[in-house]
């Protein structure tokens, strides 16, 4: 387990020297907020040939609603903790074709379909602490433009420029490893132990 | 003499305010020691991120950007003499921290779509109406976050399963939705009643201080059964591995009808917020969970 303090955009051979169980730490510009309606958008504009307003590649991609309010004419983050990714999986794998993002951070991890696009483009998933949205908001310093305004506040794709943004936990990585599923075959494996507490037998 | 509206909407705003942003004694002790017993280093990582999230927050930054639907909980005192200006109040002091705070607007018409901007609208926020003998109201806010609600279940079970079966219902949900629910987390157990009396005898357990067990010794047991079997799994903090699954799991119940076993269960994410204040009949105000400051 290593730790790294990457900068945007991240190189594909960066994002492939992540392992499952590393911490990353981000600084930079290229760090973007995505739910479902930002995924779906950036998808329909690349099949007809549109730009988005921002370069996804080498990115950070965040799932995650904000709260974000503005201050003296300039809008900031005040909490922004991730979001259930899996809600994502149906737009992830095409997305990291297309757009050549190298870390999507979430929280409760991705399935088959990500982990495949994440070996083939050269990318890693990582998990931030659930609920840690007092901490998230220090490490996004500037919201440098708030596109999408119309998908609305959680929505809408936020442009950030973070500092030290982290911990964020590698859990799916370019070599084809999840903790996610790894955690699922443990905790099946610990069934009968668990059962016994309760007095069941399997 | 102080307007009466406006002390129970102040002192609500105030409760929201602490809810989102500090969380009660115990909770915030319990993750501490969950954190020394850990042993694992992804375990180490999650709960060490909560603890400094924590401590962010008590600047007055909500801890978590879903500042949850705005849940109270109102016991009031046959006599207390100010109970029709309870529910404006509440509602007003809503609107109020929505924007002061500011707490995320979470509540969606389910209909016709859209957000109405404030935390409020149809039966939202919604009020646990308690009438109790005495002149003082007592009043709780309670945000809940959608991610834990959505593992919360109803399961209507055959009696001759027992309290084998209740038990089993309880612990088959935490391995279905592993870390989903922003572990280390509380359950709620409410058994017996009806569907709706048991899922809400299963939220209110959420309330209770952590590492309280039952009066009674059965259901303490049963307490104590559920916290061993669910750690025992090793989901751990945030479903990425360790010790503590739950801070706690609590248990209450109600008579049931012959042919019926129904258990409710509500999930809690480590983010416990609430915040409780007892408001007299002369319009004084203690609050319980958070002290103001000197008091």
């Amino acid at each position: 387990m290593a730790e790294y303090h990457l900068t945007t955009p991240i190189s594909e051979e960066d994002a492939r020297k992540l392992k499952v169980g590393d911490v990353v730490f981000v600084s930079g510009e290229h760090v973007y907020t995505a739910r479902d309606e930002a995924h779906e958008r950036a998808l329909e504009m690349f099949d007809k040939g549109e730009k988005p307003p921002v370069d996804f590649e080498g990115s950070v991609v965040y799932h995650v609603g904000p709260v974000a309010w503005k201050k003296g004419g300039k809008w900031q983050i005040v909490s922004a903790g991730p979001t259930t990714s899996i809600r994502m999986e149906m737009f992830e794998d095409d997305f990291l074709r297309k757009y050549k993002a190298r870390i999507v951070i979430g929280k409760g991890g991705m399935g088959e379909k990500t982990l495949a696009a994440l070996k083939e483009v050269g990318a890693v998933y990582c998990s931030f602490t659930g609920g840690c949205g007092a901490l998230a908001a220090k490490g996004l310093k500037e919201v440098r433009s708030y596109e999408w305004q119309d998908l609305g506040m959680p929505e809408a794709l936020w442009v950030i420029t973070a500092e030290e943004f982290g911990p964020l936990l590698v859990t799916m990585d370019s070599h084809g490893n999840s903790l996610h599923a790894e955690m699922d075959r443990k905790v099946a494996s610990r069934k009968a132990d668990v059962y016994a507490h309760i007095g069941i037998e399997e | 003499m102080n307007d009466p509206m406006q002390v129970i909407e102040d002192t609500t705003v105030r409760l929201l305010r602490m809810a989102a942003t500090k969380l009660p004694k115990d909770i915030e002790d319990a993750l501490r020691a969950a954190r020394e017993i850990e042993t694992d280093e992804t375990a180490k990582t999650q709960l060490s991120a909560i603890i400094q999230n924590i401590e962010i927050a008590e600047e007055g930054i909500p801890m978590c950007q879903d500042t949850g639907i705005i849940i109270f909980y109102v016991k009031v005192g046959e006599k207390f003499p100010f109970m029709s200006e309870i529910r404006e109040a509440l509602t007003n002091a809503t609107k109020k921290a929505t924007a002061e705070v500011p707490l995320r607007p979470n509540a969606v018409n389910p209909i016709v779509g859209g957000n109405s901007g404030d935390n409020t609208g149809v039966k939202i926020p919604w009020i646990n109406w308690e009438v109790v003998p005495g002149d003082t109201l007592e009043v709780i806010a309670f945000p809940k976050g959608g991610g834990s609600e959505n593992v919360a279940i109803v399961g209507m079970l055959k009696p001759g399963v027992g309290l084998k079966g209740v038990k089993k219902l309880v612990t088959d949900n935490a391995m279905s939705y592993m870390g989903k629910a922003c572990s280390p987390n509380i359950i709620g157990v409410g058994i017996g009643g009806g569907a709706d009396i048991a899922i809400k005898i299963a939220k209110q357990q959420l309330l209770r201080p952590i590492g309280e067990r039952h009066p009674e010794p059965e259901v303490a047991q049963i307490e104590e059964d559920l916290i061993a079997a669910i750690n025992a799994t090793g989901i751990g903090p945030m479903g990425l591995g360790g010790k503590t699954t739950v801070l706690d799991v609590k248990v209450d119940y109600a008579m049931r009808h012959p042919a019926s076993l129904p258990v409710g269960v509500a999930v809690q994410c480590w983010a416990a917020r609430h915040s409780k204040a007892i408001i007299s009949k002369d319009l004084g105000v203690t609050f319980v969970t958070h002290p103001t400051e000197g008091a």
